[in-house]
């Protein structure tokens, strides 16, 4: 249809040009030279971080290879020693690891209920102004630097645990955790460790599983209150379903922290590899957790540092385990499914 | 129905003027007077009886246990005076509201014994001189108003700064390319970014110190060895995964439709970016920042393996040991004499007001200056982790769990 | 049994069979006892010069009303009225909301239920509402759904499975769940959440059943088997029903009241009476101009 536009017929469509075939055609956005260039500068940035945390894995899988090669892997998985004094060196990890477990096991176990409560009191018991404080208040905690805790811990809160860790063997001594040695110091133990690394991961835990409690669809609790529930029923027949998968992330953020405490328990614990073969009491002084194992070592030689590295990295993984287990389970739940763990 | 509730009687009433009498607002009260010197009661009594098993009838009994105790006792106590006057289901929730209260209230507690420990031991020792002196020439015979920390602020500020400079254009770019383009490298960047995260800041330090350190030893050059700089690329790698995830929440957080505006007023990409997107998270951008620094001024850890701590000023962090603002606190405390471990606590307490104020700035930038729900400029400090999607406006919670 | 063959005529209804029929009527009229719940059978409300407000502002000016026992009375009105914030303080729904004050009172059966040291909760059992978007527990079965208001109260039952019988046919839905009760509640299409909200409600036997714009988010269909049930509940239990369709009040109510704010002015009611009477010789003019569709 070249030339003019003539309208023959008013009310119909324009006549299309003959054996004409309707074909998709795909439109897409061609960058302008500066967006071009915008998105080079953007990709670089990306990818240069990808290389840059890539390479920084590698290194450090080559530096610790050095000790792991001359241990073997397995042997330095499953040994519970650390012994440089002697040769060929005898190092492993297991007896740093269990420390770690036990230790954020204790500080999990306690942080959680607490945090839970608390975010249910920031969500469900405060009025609006309250609310804000207190959000405030658990931000501040998050804001402590870990070094002030342990010092705190260390020097002040330790002793005023002991009375209940003496309580604690001697109540509850027939569990084989809890028990202690006559003669044993009660400072410097496991249990106390947890306790401090308990109240460092606690803001964590509140400040995530208050978000998913606040998220909690309004309809449904007016539902359950309309019905002549409880504040206490209302919270239990809809916050805690919705935000289970929340409180399960969220405790599982807070043990990767407590897993890679490192200043505090450095402080806290004698750093001495825990031994499993007898039992494991954590109400008495011991154990060693695989960061602050490390940083009562600075400065080492290389073979040791090596060692501590191939250290760090199992350390490594296991956090990064945790946090993607946390991450798959969160998003998978009706709270989680916009969260971005 | 009586004769004047008739629908007749009714409709006849329903042009009454306002009834004269006066209206006042009330708000029910279901907790009455009684209910609270139920509560009291039950309180005073769990404390009496606990009193008298711990301190009259029994031996070697610890405040900890009494405390407990009379806690334990006096829900019990309530729960059952509760139940017997108005039934299981109420006294269950009041029972649950008490111990709800209460548990936020010893989360609190921890903070205020902290705060105030740390002032009061700080206090013995700070002095103004503190801020002018290092640790030249200091005895464990010298007071602890001896001495200072300067040379650890120094420190702290120099390794933090360029920390911040190597770390925050690649963050923020990083952030700027999660969040506004379209590449399909996203995916692997963010699982990078996420899986770095996690990694403990000492096996970052430690990483610095067997890459750029060890290998160095024997040739003496001083750009390799402990110094400032070293222990800024152990932050920075810290850093950067924290504030990558913090900005791209706070770039998330805003609305599409102004992105959506500027392209449809003719702007390239970059020019959204730069003119709307970023004046808008502007504010949210800023505290992401500042609360990284605040975090980055309390790490200990990535320190103790680069720059190693030192006694005297070095102002150069480039060449030799520094010491910082935690590794000054850290290495003092473990001394065995106490006018190091005031001294440490001084210098503490200088760490404690530092990350205070950062905090109070970054919370005075995010503050909501308008009644709009969806600020971009929230943030909030626990972990800076990127978080729930904007169906909440707030940026908050740690999920950044980067261990120290 | 004229009535269940028409029933079986009519597709869409509850019933297949003159034997499923028959167990119908039966679960229908059946008593099941609630222990620990309120006094069974429909109640009077009758609101005397109640006001709300939300802080400072006062929303709704001196409502007084009879809603007369097992009957059907509509609110009407343009949006922003107090016509669901009046609703709300019939069961106390309206303290729940922080800075919400009110005065006057609201008797049921002759006591008011804001008396001091009467507990909302109590309220809220005998007095039930069903909101504007239908909030059934995802997390339960519809069987649980059912059931859950005897466990937020914690009121017993014997016969469970009747009790769950009965409300859901009472609301409408037996037939499309009976199969299966077990599966979650937040499966089903909005009308038939709606209609699981209903026999929810039902369940716990209130005196009195508030409905909030029940059928605004719904299709006809849907929207018509919620009004049957609403007829059907007549005598079972007294409604009272906020609705913006006028259509509907007309079918459905006994009474109406029409609600009416002025701009930047509280509430309040013009003009109460039988439906038939508002909708044909309203006393008032600005009654007359809403139900014929001048303005609103």
């Amino acid at each position: 249809m070249s030339g003019t536009l003539v309208d023959e017929n008013p009310t119909d469509e324009a006549p299309r040009p003959e054996g004409h075939v309707r074909t998709k055609r795909i439109v897409t956005e061609v960058p302008s030279a500066v967006d071009r260039r915008f998105n080079f500068i953007t990709m670089a940035a990306g990818i240069s971080v990808l290389v840059l945390l890539l390479l920084v894995g590698l290194f450090l899988l080559i530096q610790s290879s050095d000790a792991l090669g001359e241990t073997g892997i397995f042997t330095f998985l499953t040994r519970t020693e650390w012994r440089t004094d002697v040769q060929p060196a005898r190092i492993g990890v297991l007896g740093l690891l269990t420390g770690t477990v036990l230790v954020a096991l204790v500080a999990i176990v306690i942080a959680v209920p607490f945090s839970v409560f608390c975010a249910l009191a920031i969500t469900d018991y405060s009025t609006a102004k309250r609310r804000k404080w207190m959000v405030g208040v658990v931000d501040l905690l998050a804001a402590v630097p870990s070094l002030l805790f342990g010092l705190w811990g260390f020097l002040y809160l330790s002793d005023k645990i002991v009375p209940i860790s003496l309580w604690l063997s001697q109540n509850l001594g027939f569990i084989p955790l809890f028990k202690t040695e006559s003669d044993a110091s009660l400072t410097g133990s496991i249990f106390i460790a947890g306790i401090v690394v308990a109240l460092m991961v606690l803001p964590i835990i509140t400040s995530v599983v208050r978000e998913v409690f606040s998220q909690t669809p309004p309809g449904e609790k007016e539902a359950a209150l309309a019905l002549g529930g409880t504040r206490w029923g209302m919270i239990r027949t809809v916050v805690f379903p919705f935000g289970k998968g929340g409180i399960i992330g969220g405790s599982m953020l807070g043990l990767g922290r407590a897993l890679g405490e490192t200043i505090a328990v450095a402080l806290l614990l004698p750093q001495v590899p825990q031994k499993i073969g007898e039992s494991i009491h954590i109400l008495q002084n011991g154990g060693a957790t695989v960061s602050g194992f490390i940083a009562n070592r600075a400065g080492a030689d290389s073979f040791t540092t090596s060692g501590l590295l191939a250290a760090g990295l199992v350390l490594f993984i296991i956090t990064l385990g945790t946090n993607m287990i946390a991450s798959v389970v969160v998003s998978k739940s009706r709270s989680g499914a916009g969260v971005d763990i | 129905m009586t004769a004047t509730e008739t629908p007749a009687a009714q409709a006849a009433a329903t042009r009454t003027p306002p009834a004269p009498r006066r209206r006042a607002p009330r708000r029910p009260r279901e907790f009455t007077t009684f209910d609270v010197w139920i509560l009291l009661g039950s309180l005073v009594s769990a404390i009496s009886l606990n009193w008298l098993i711990f301190y009259r009838f029994t031996v070697g009994a610890s405040f900890f246990g009494f405390i407990v105790g009379s806690y334990l006792t006096f829900l019990v106590i309530f729960a059952a005076v509760t139940a017997d006057r108005v039934g299981r289901l109420v006294a269950t929730d009041r029972v649950m509201t008490v111990v709800v209260v209460s548990a936020a209230a010893i989360v609190f507690i921890p903070l205020v014994l902290l705060v105030g420990y740390i002032l009061v031991q700080g206090l013995k020792a700070l002095r103004p001189n503190f801020f002018f002196n290092d640790q030249a020439g200091i005895t464990p015979v010298m007071p602890s108003t001896s001495g200072g920390g300067y040379h650890a602020i120094v420190g702290t500020i120099e390794q933090v700064g360029l920390a911040l400079i190597e770390s925050l254009p690649l963050a923020l770019a990083a952030a700027v390319f999660l969040n506004e383009s379209r590449s399909k490298w996203r995916r692997p960047v963010r699982i990078f970014v996420d899986a770095m995260s996690g990694l403990p800041s000492i096996v970052a330090g430690l990483f610095i110190f067997a890459v750029f350190i060890l290998p160095f030893a024997k040739s003496g050059n001083p750009l390799f060895g402990y110094n400032g700089f070293m222990a800024s690329l152990a932050l920075a790698i810290t850093m950067l995964p924290t504030i990558t995830r913090t900005v791209e929440v706070v770039l998330r957080l805003v609305p599409d439709g102004l992105r959506e505006a500027s392209l449809a007023l003719g702007s390239s990409r970059a020019r959204t970016v730069w003119s709307v997107v970023f004046p808008t998270a502007k504010t949210g951008m800023t505290t992401a920042v500042v609360l990284g620094i605040a975090r980055a001024v309390g790490e200990t850890a990535p320190l103790l393996f680069t720059a190693f701590g030192y006694d005297l000023m070095n102002a150069n962090p480039f060449a030799g040991s520094q010491e910082s603002l935690p590794l000054f606190v850290y290495r003092n405390i473990r001394k065995p004499d106490i006018s190091a471990i005031e001294r440490g606590f001084a210098g503490a307490l200088v760490l404690l007001l530092i990350v205070l104020v950062l905090f109070a700035i970054a919370r005075f930038f995010g503050r909501d200056r308008s009644k709009s729900k969806k600020r971009a400029s929230r943030v909030s400090f626990s972990g800076l982790k990127s978080t729930f999607t904007p169906s909440r406006s707030t940026a908050s919670p740690a999920k950044e769990a980067s261990p120290s | 049994m004229t009535d269940t063959q028409t029933d079986v005529e009519n597709e869409n209804d509850i019933v297949d069979t003159p034997e499923q029929a028959a167990s119908v009527a039966k679960a229908k009229s059946a008593r099941v006892e609630i222990i620990g719940g309120p006094p069974a059978g429909a109640s009077t409300l009758v609101a005397r010069d109640a006001c709300a407000w939300f802080g400072e502002r006062l929303v709704l000016e001196g409502v007084d009303l009879t809603m007369p026992k097992g009957k059907v009375t509509a609110l009407i009105g343009p949006s922003g009225c107090g016509k669901s914030t009046f609703l709300r303080l019939l069961n106390r729904m309206h303290e729940l909301i922080p800075g919400a004050a009110l005065d006057g009172e609201i008797l049921l059966d002759g006591e008011d239920i804001y008396a001091t040291g009467t507990r909302a909760q109590q309220i809220r059992m005998r007095i039930g509402m069903v909101f504007q978007k239908p909030n059934p527990f995802p997390a339960m079965s519809i069987q649980e759904n059912v059931l859950a208001g005897l466990k937020l109260a914690r009121l017993k039952c014997d016969d469970k499975d009747m009790l769950v019988e009965q409300s859901l046919i009472r609301a409408g839905l037996w037939k499309e769940v009976r199969d299966r009760l077990d599966s979650p509640g937040g499966a089903l299409s909005g009308g038939q959440q709606q209609r699981l909200c209903i026999a929810r409600s039902l369940a716990v036997h209130p005196n009195v059943l508030l409905m909030d714009e029940p059928c605004s988010a719904l299709d006809p269909t849907s929207t018509r088997r919620v009004e049957e049930t609403i007829d059907e509940l007549r005598d079972v239990v007294t409604v009272v029903i906020v609705t913006h369709n006028m259509q509907q009040a007309q079918r459905v109510s006994d009474y109406c009241a029409f609600f009416l704010a002025e701009e930047n002015k509280p509430g309040f009611v013009v003009e109460h009476g039988e439906t038939d009477f508002i909708f044909s010789t309203p006393k008032d003019s600005r009654t007359l101009d809403y139900v014929q569709g001048r303005f609103g």
